[in-house]
């Protein structure tokens, strides 16, 4: 408990320590002002923001996205995983393709996706899909890997089959694991969904008001106004999913999961 | 009635058991003492079909085990590991009856039962990381009594609990052997808890290719109480041919 309240203690002075230096800088006129306007603008011009009824639907139309990916890339990779982690014939003839695919940066296909799907919610719902689905598929194969042969061996010494084993044991010992896949995917979902915007340019959405923030002249302090914004956004759904598995899987000491 | 007939078990080219021949007639209670790795857990876990096959030949009741025997059910030592953290302790008391397609409410009653009978009806909502070791371990054998098994295999399952929760759960498995009748298979590599418990003793030499070096009947007398039948003459007499027979004198 005392060494949590010293890292949020050391946090909160971190935090302020790189606003004050934000704040000093611009104040001094070291730079510009409209290249980096003083901390305390940005920081009111995101509350302001907060009473924007545009800004707010374009923050929606984010979100949306942002959720149905994720909600995709769950119902694609957590069946997969499952099907990867437990039939060891599939996943070797699996492996090379995911092998192939994973390190492909998901943003340098914002283009070519875009190209084929045009730049309306499909491509950045499959985007986001696309880029969310792996940390998901990783967790679950690492996972299932991890359950305790014993807690198997218990279940089929009381005469269980196979599919009980999967469904009794094995996807509910994994649970943590796909929670801890699904926080880490539910970052970087976010991050895709407001680049897709940012790169697209048109529409609606955080990243679409960043992007044209950054054409007006003087747009500074709204894009980082913006940006304020999507690292706020960031913070939230991670605490929520964080305290969410907290509250599911009471059991598992500390957090979990493979990057 | 449980046979074993010059069975033999491997892993790999690792030969643990080999040529064992052991008879168990129904509902006695049978103790297999033997050294550290000498395959006490390999045999406990052919008898139960967890393993993919053996040499020679078992039985059960006349049938030849193949894959997991109905009516078995199993106690290992590591309660943290082979009960469910995200079932209460009814619900992980209760799961072996799913398979007998009971309904939800009948489940639940006898899984209140038998948790009664073990003496942990305050607990049946908690979880199981909630309790200490031995009413973990109490839970353990709730579980596997709920479906009235007619062989009970036990895998050194009080090895890792402190002094009086082990003796506790020892008049626990007593009584419940009295009533209930059943065959009892368990593994121990406490010299003293195989003779205050069985009907029967069986030690095994150490491996590789374990075979039965001592096979002793326990009769003392009396209903077995933790003080005074450690202390009968017979007792120790007893004792000490077990402890001789683990030590290869
Ligand atoms: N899954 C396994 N794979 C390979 N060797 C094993 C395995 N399980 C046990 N063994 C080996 O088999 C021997 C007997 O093990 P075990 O049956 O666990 O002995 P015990 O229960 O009497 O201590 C030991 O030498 C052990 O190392
Ligand atoms: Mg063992």
């Amino acid at each position: 408990m005392k060494d949590r309240q010293e890292r949020l203690l050391l946090g909160a002075f971190g935090a302020l320590l790189a606003f004050g230096a934000c704040e000093a800088v611009s104040r001094a006129g070291v730079v510009r002002r409209s290249y980096l306007p003083p901390a305390s603008e940005v920081l009111a011009r995101a509350v302001e923001l907060a009473g924007d009824a545009v800004f707010l639907d374009g923050i929606a139309v984010t979100l949306r996205a942002w959720a149905l990916g994720l909600a995709l890339a769950c119902a694609i990779a957590v069946p997969v995983g499952l099907v990867l982690g437990s039939v060891p014939v599939v996943d070797a003839a699996v492996r090379a393709i995911v092998e192939f695919l994973r390190p492909l940066p998901s943003v340098a296909l914002i283009p070519l996706v875009s190209l084929l799907l045009g730049s309306g919610t499909e491509t950045k719902v499959a985007l986001v899909t696309y880029a969310s689905i792996w940390p998901i598929l990783f967790n679950t194969v690492y996972g299932l890997g991890e359950t305790d042969p014993l807690a198997k061996d218990t279940l089929r010494a009381f005469g269980f089959g196979r599919l009980s084993v999967l469904l009794r044991v094995e996807l509910p010992g994994t649970a943590p694991f796909i929670a801890a896949g699904i926080r880490i995917s539910a970052a970087v979902a976010l991050i895709l969904a407001v680049a897709t915007e940012i790169l697209s340019g048109f529409g609606e959405g955080l990243g679409i008001f960043i992007a044209q923030a950054g054409l007006a002249t003087d747009g500074t302090r709204d894009v980082l106004a913006g940006v304020v914004w999507a690292g706020v956004l960031g913070l939230v759904i991670n605490g929520v999913l964080v305290w969410g598995e907290r509250r599911l899987f009471p059991w598992t000491p500390g957090r979990r999961g493979v990057g | 009635m449980l046979r074993l007939d010059t069975v033999g078990q491997h892993y790999g080219d690792h030969q643990v058991l080999h040529d064992l021949t052991l008879t168990v007639p129904d509902g006695q209670l049978l103790c297999v003492v033997g050294p550290s790795g000498c395959g006490k857990s390999t045999l406990l876990r052919t008898v139960a079909g967890l393993l993919p096959a053996y040499d020679g030949t078992i039985t059960l009741d006349g049938t030849p085990v193949r894959g997991v025997p109905d009516n078995l059910a199993v106690v290992f030592q590591d309660y943290a590991r082979s009960l469910y953290p995200w079932l209460t302790v009814r619900e992980n008391v209760a799961l072996p009856l799913r398979r007998r397609g009971l309904p939800r409410a009948e489940r639940r009653a006898e899984a209140d039962r038998i948790l009664a009978r073990v003496g942990l009806t305050d607990t049946a909502r908690r979880h199981p990381w909630q309790l200490s070791g031995g009413m973990q371990q109490r839970v353990a054998i709730a579980r596997a009594l709920v479906c009235r098994p007619s062989l009970l295999l036990m895998d050194e399952p009080f090895g890792s609990l402190d002094a009086q929760t082990r003796e506790d759960l020892e008049d626990l498995l007593l009584e419940v052997h009295r009533t209930d009748g059943a065959t009892i298979v368990f593994v121990t590599h406490d010299i003293d808890e195989s003779v205050y418990l069985g009907d029967r003793v069986v030690v095994l030499s150490p491996g590789p290719g374990s075979k039965v070096v001592l096979d002793l009947p326990v009769e003392l007398p009396g209903t077995r109480d933790q003080i005074t039948t450690r202390g009968l003459a017979e007792f120790v007499a007893l004792r000490s041919e077990v402890g001789r027979a683990v030590r290869n004198r």
